[in-house]
């Protein structure tokens, strides 16, 4: 299929004062807004907008499972489905689940397991799914991000929330959160998932093209584009339920969790 | 959607004593925590296809063939030819592998071979071009696992690259925009040779090519693909676990070591 609107291949990624394509410094993320509980009919939910990024995840769960057969006995399954939407990306996604959506729903589930005190919840379904809209490079990290908050507005039991962030190489230098020219365009991408408080990562992938320092000061920095992910997370599940509390509190509103 | 799988499937007692094992840096079958399995590697087993390749890795059996076609080349990407890898899980290599499309794990397992074999730039894709942004050749490399016993990642690709190593292409001429071929073969033609070294994490240890047993008792797994300049080129992490970030640069490290051993064993049998 033949592209309609031809994206110009950059020359460089990283200008001489260091400075990257969209403006932001090497160690930079880019403008990341989180909110919570933005959807009526799931359990539980949450938006990120990361750059360009847009992508919505709704939690329904724990419920009971369908087909039967899947049960676990002594805990929670986790269902994960990752979908682009199809005009969330320059040409059109065909709908069908492409085997890259089918890795990285499997990736994110593994990469929430850890955080999920599933045992709690015996014999039920936790279903997790992630809708990325507009998709602008490192959206399974921006999906963990906001899966792990619906989860948490869900109000299932969890250790620690889940962060993610990538680090990569672009133009021969180790920069934080790839958008998509440079991920497409630069000579590695690293995403990490992790818990921050317990320091236990949850999902790494790499592919590219990095020497054992390169790639030690890339997961490092990842590591760290997480810790930062990690506040703001606490930050939009704080302001999440603080209004709630405001605005229900004065007219004597007894409703109880949703 | 990927679903919490059941399991795990083995025997308890088995699982209890690979655990207990863990702790004290032993293992159920004898191997230290660095060994791998035997690996043997034979070529040139089907003469149908371009190239093709057995791996057994203990008792894990991997056929891998290359079957090298005219197709079109990706608009971005006018002058290269064209990777493709797919891997079946055949019901006749273990007892659960079911008929029909491929599942998770079985796409799960064609793309880290493929990540391994394209992010390295293994195939010299610019020498497939027959005519640009026309016709180039597509190398489709098929994995067939023939025998389960842990560890497909890694015998998968050894099996992947041996196969491209030995793979032939015929001689052609390009007519009025058709090919034709001619008399004579030639090597297609390599860059790079990338190693997968997997390890499964079992209590708090660390340990490489795990088999099915150990797979069974394993929180965590993490390949870690290494090429021939000691770069990184490819990663992934599995299971239901997770790592620490010392874990994960031990890992690193000790796969730029086994990779070179590995590596060498690789361009020795399938020359």
């Amino acid at each position: 299929m033949k592209k309609l609107s031809k994206e110009k291949i950059p020359e460089r990624l990283i200008d001489d004062n260091g400075i990257r394509l969209d403006g932001r410094r090497p160690e930079e993320l880019r403008p990341t807004k989180l909110q919570v509980g933005i959807l009526e009919n799931a359990d539980g939910s949450a938006y990120i907008e990361q750059g360009k990024n847009k992508i919505m995840v709704g939690v329904y769960g724990p419920r009971e499972i369908h087909p039967k057969h899947m049960v676990l006995a002594d805990r929670a399954a986790i269902r994960c489905r990752y979908r682009m939407a199809p005009f969330s990306t320059e040409e059109r996604k065909n709908p069908a689940p492409s085997r890259r959506e089918i890795e990285i729903s499997k990736v994110i589930r593994e990469s929430l397991e850890p955080s999920v005190m599933s045992e709690y919840y015996p014999r039920t379904v936790i279903d997790v799914f992630i809708e990325a809209l507009q998709c602008d490079g490192g959206t399974r990290c921006a999906g963990i991000v906001a899966a792990s908050l619906a989860l948490a507005d869900a109000g299932i039991s969890m250790k620690e929330l889940v962060s993610a962030c990538s680090a990569g190489k672009v133009d021969g230098q180790i920069v934080l959160d790839l958008f998509d020219l440079e991920d497409k365009y630069g000579q590695a991408d690293l995403p990490v998932a992790m818990m921050p408080n317990l320091n236990a990562v949850t999902l790494i992938q790499m592919d590219g093209n990095l020497s054992r320092q390169e790639f030690e000061k890339a997961l490092e920095m990842a590591m760290e584009g997480c810790r930062q992910i990690r506040n703001l997370q606490a930050e939009a599940l704080k302001k999440r339920y603080q209004t709630r509390l405001e605005v229900e509190k004065p007219e004597g509103v007894s409703e109880g969790a949703k | 959607m990927s679903t919490t799988p059941q399991g795990p499937f083995g025997a308890r007692l088995e699982r209890s004593s690979i655990l207990e094992l863990a702790s004290r840096n032993r293992r159920l079958d004898g191997r230290g925590l660095t060994d791998y399995r035997e690996i043997k590697i034979e070529t040139g087993v089907v003469e149908k296809a371009s190239g093709s390749a057995q791996v057994t890795l203990g008792k894990t059996k991997i056929l891998a063939g290359i079957k090298l076609e005219a197709g079109t080349p990706f608009p971005d990407t006018p002058n290269e030819g064209v990777l493709t890898v797919n891997a079946e899980l055949t019901p006749l290599a273990y007892p659960t592998f079911e008929l029909g499309p491929p599942g998770e794990n079985a796409i799960e397992l064609a793309r880290i071979v493929d990540r391994n074999l394209r992010e390295s730039k293994a195939i010299d894709t610019a020498k497939l071009c027959i005519e640009p942004g026309k016709q180039v050749f597509v190398a489709f490399v098929d994995i067939d696992v023939l025998d389960h016993d842990g560890n497909l990642i890694d015998a998968s690709t050894y099996a992947a690259l041996s196969a491209l190593m030995t793979s032939k292409m015929q001689n052609y001429k390009v007519k009025d925009g058709k090919i034709v071929y001619q008399e004579g073969f030639q090597r297609l033609p390599l860059n790079n040779y990338p190693v997968p070294v997997t390890f499964a994490k079992i209590g708090k240890t660390l340990m490489v090519d795990p088999c099915l047993a150990e797979e069974d008792a394993m929180s965590t797994r993490l390949t870690v693909g290494i090429e021939k300049d000691d770069a990184i080129c490819a990663m992934q992490k599995g299971g239901m676990g997770e790592l620490d970030s010392n874990e994960v640069k031990a890992a690193v490290d000790l796969a730029i070591n086994k990779s070179r051993i590995i590596r060498t064993l690789i361009m020795e049998t399938a020359k």
